[in-house]
């Protein structure tokens, strides 16, 4: 039984640190979007290979938390409903990579007066994915309080939606070209996409909780 | 040798009871893969004699009450005869209890042998069936709400409370073997110990076994093996279907259950129960999984009454009488056979 204990405290404290990256990745995220409107390319760089190193981490606690659940039979009941969880986790964090790696190498060339659109649209994102990591958590620790984090996360994902469509309509109406056009189309969606991802986790998160309350 | 045939209709009754019966004690457990069988099934053995030995006298002398058989013969085919009834009716799919087999080959001793059957014994063990699963019911019930508050008042970390359910549920479980044990023994042993040929056996001087007692442990070591050689499949499928309740919920059921059975035996209980000028419960053989029926039908009461099978309680209530009177009816013509075919004595 001390084995039980030990394994468990253990893995306790490797999914707090695997929603710990998931909630840093989405900070380096906003400040990673941030230094790449603000020109300062070498900042940008070094968001890039931290947020890189991050999943990298999260994809390691992973799998590590997986095979620990799987090899010590630990949660049977809840065991997929966790591993679900994390997986859909790990993606907002692969998501927020993914993104700003496109960026790294498609270098979008936006319009400096939309600046403060693309940062409140990356916030918004960022906000996103925080909050559904403190659901998570709330699903470990206190199931009763995962649904007052849950309409937090709706509200941020459906905002993130609202300024994504506001700066589409604003770029469409500019006089650039459309192959410009469409490049930073693709990049709008693809930052709106981390709180799309984040959305996902919360619609599995809430099946979660009520299973989990007795 | 002749001693261990004549045991035998026991030995086969309780080979099946730790078959069938341990799977309500340990099937959630083991069929959510929280606890492994071999685990369980030492667990549910020893507590099982434990319970048969230390808290197995009441029950016994309730059934000895309703008839009281005086041939080593007669015991073996009352004993028998149920056997055969639960094994039959098992076959047939058809819901069968131990308790209530044993004591219709008891009626059917009483008929052959001209035996008057005690009425009021009879009445308190048919009332007692009766008040088994609607206990369980209310049980479940009100224990299901004091987890639920609990929990909700102390919310623990998934994993730890995986931790503490994985516990909760090995305690309850062993809780339940040692009601059962106490309980179910009568029908097992019951019949044998009116004619036990054991005397008492010293052991090193530390502790006396009296006969009654070492008939118990026979039975009780019956009950294990019926538990190790059988009781996985039955424990993987029933325990299944239970989980689908999910853990705290089956930890209710068995906890229930267990309470239920503890009631129904505990001497203890009983003259405390006395001697606070309260009524005393009687300490009559129950089924448990009838107990373990009640208690899901109260979790499902709790939750609204959707999606309970009436017909699961019609079921339970026909076997009240089908049971007894198909023991009563074969035992009746075993014994015939026995004793004028075998020559052997069943009654004097």
């Amino acid at each position: 039984m001390n084995i039980l204990f030990r394994q468990t405290r253990e893995l306790t404290i490797q999914i707090d640190a695997f929603l710990d990256t998931v909630s840093e990745g989405a900070l380096v995220f906003e400040k990673g979007v941030d230094d790449y409107l603000a020109g300062n390319e070498a900042r940008f760089e070094e968001r890039y290979a931290d947020i890189k190193a991050l999943e990298n981490k999260a994809d390691d606690l992973r799998r590590s938390i997986e095979s620990h659940l799987y090899r010590h039979s630990l949660i049977p009941e809840s065991r997929g409903d966790v591993l679900g969880l994390l997986e859909n986790m790990d993606n907002v964090i692969d998501t927020a990579k993914n993104t700003l790696s496109l960026i790294l190498v498609e270098r979008p060339e936006t319009i400096p007066e939309l600046n403060g659109d693309w940062q409140e649209l990356a916030g918004t994102a960022a906000r996103t994915a925080e909050t559904v990591v403190v659901a998570a958590r709330a699903f470990f620790r206190d199931p009763l309080q995962v649904n007052e984090n849950l309409h937090k996360v709706y509200f941020h994902e459906k905002e993130g939606d609202r300024i994504a469509m506001d700066l589409k309509r604003k770029v469409f109406a500019t006089d650039l070209d459309l192959a410009r056009k469409m490049h930073l189309r693709h990049f709008i969606v693809n930052i709106d996409k981390v709180s799309d991802v984040a959305e996902n986790v919360a619609d599995r998160l809430s099946i979660y909780a009520i299973k989990r309350t007795i | 040798m002749l001693l261990l045939v004549f045991l035998s209709g026991g030995l086969f009754l309780g080979w099946s009871l730790g078959a069938n019966d341990a799977a309500n004690v340990f099937g959630a457990a083991v069929g959510s893969r929280m606890i492994r069988f071999a685990t369980a099934a030492l667990i549910c053995s020893v507590c099982v004699v434990l319970g048969a030995v230390i808290g197995g006298a009441g029950t016994t002398e309730t059934l000895g009450d309703l008839g009281a058989v005086n041939a080593l013969g007669g015991a073996f085919m009352v004993a028998l005869a149920a056997a055969a009834t639960v094994f039959g009716m098992t076959r047939m799919s058809l819901p069968v209890s131990t308790s209530q087999a044993i004591v219709g080959a008891i009626i059917g001793w009483n008929f052959f042998s001209g035996s008057p059957t005690d009425v009021s014994a009879l009445v308190k063990i048919v009332t007692t069936w009766v008040a088994c699963p609607l206990l369980a019911a209310l049980f479940a019930m009100l224990l299901h709400t004091i987890l639920a508050a609990v929990f909700r008042r102390h919310p623990l970390h998934l994993l730890w409370e995986d931790v503490c359910l994985r516990w909760a549920l090995i305690l309850a479980g062993a809780f339940g073997a040692y009601s059962l044990g106490a309980n179910n023994i009568a029908n097992v042993m019951g019949v044998f110990v009116p004619v036990s040929p054991f005397s008492d056996l010293d052991v090193g001087g530390l502790f006396v076994i009296d006969g009654t007692r070492q008939l118990f442990l026979i039975g009780g070591l019956a009950i294990a093996v019926g538990v190790f050689t059988y009781s996985r499949r039955v424990m993987e499928t029933v325990g299944g279907n239970l989980m689908r309740l999910d853990a705290p919920m089956a930890l209710v059921v068995v906890l229930s259950q267990a309470l239920v059975l503890f009631l129904f035996s505990s001497q203890d209980l009983n003259a405390w129960l006395v001697s606070h000028r309260l009524p005393p419960i009687p300490l009559v053989p129950v089924s448990s999984s009838q107990a373990v029926v009640g208690a899901v039908l109260g979790l499902g009461l709790l939750k609204g009454g959707r999606g309970i099978k009436f017909r699961v309680l019609g079921e339970i209530a026909a076997g009240w009488v089908t049971t007894p009177v198909v023991a009563c009816g074969i035992t009746f013509v075993a014994l015939f056979f026995l004793q004028n075919v075998f020559a052997i004595e069943v009654m004097r």
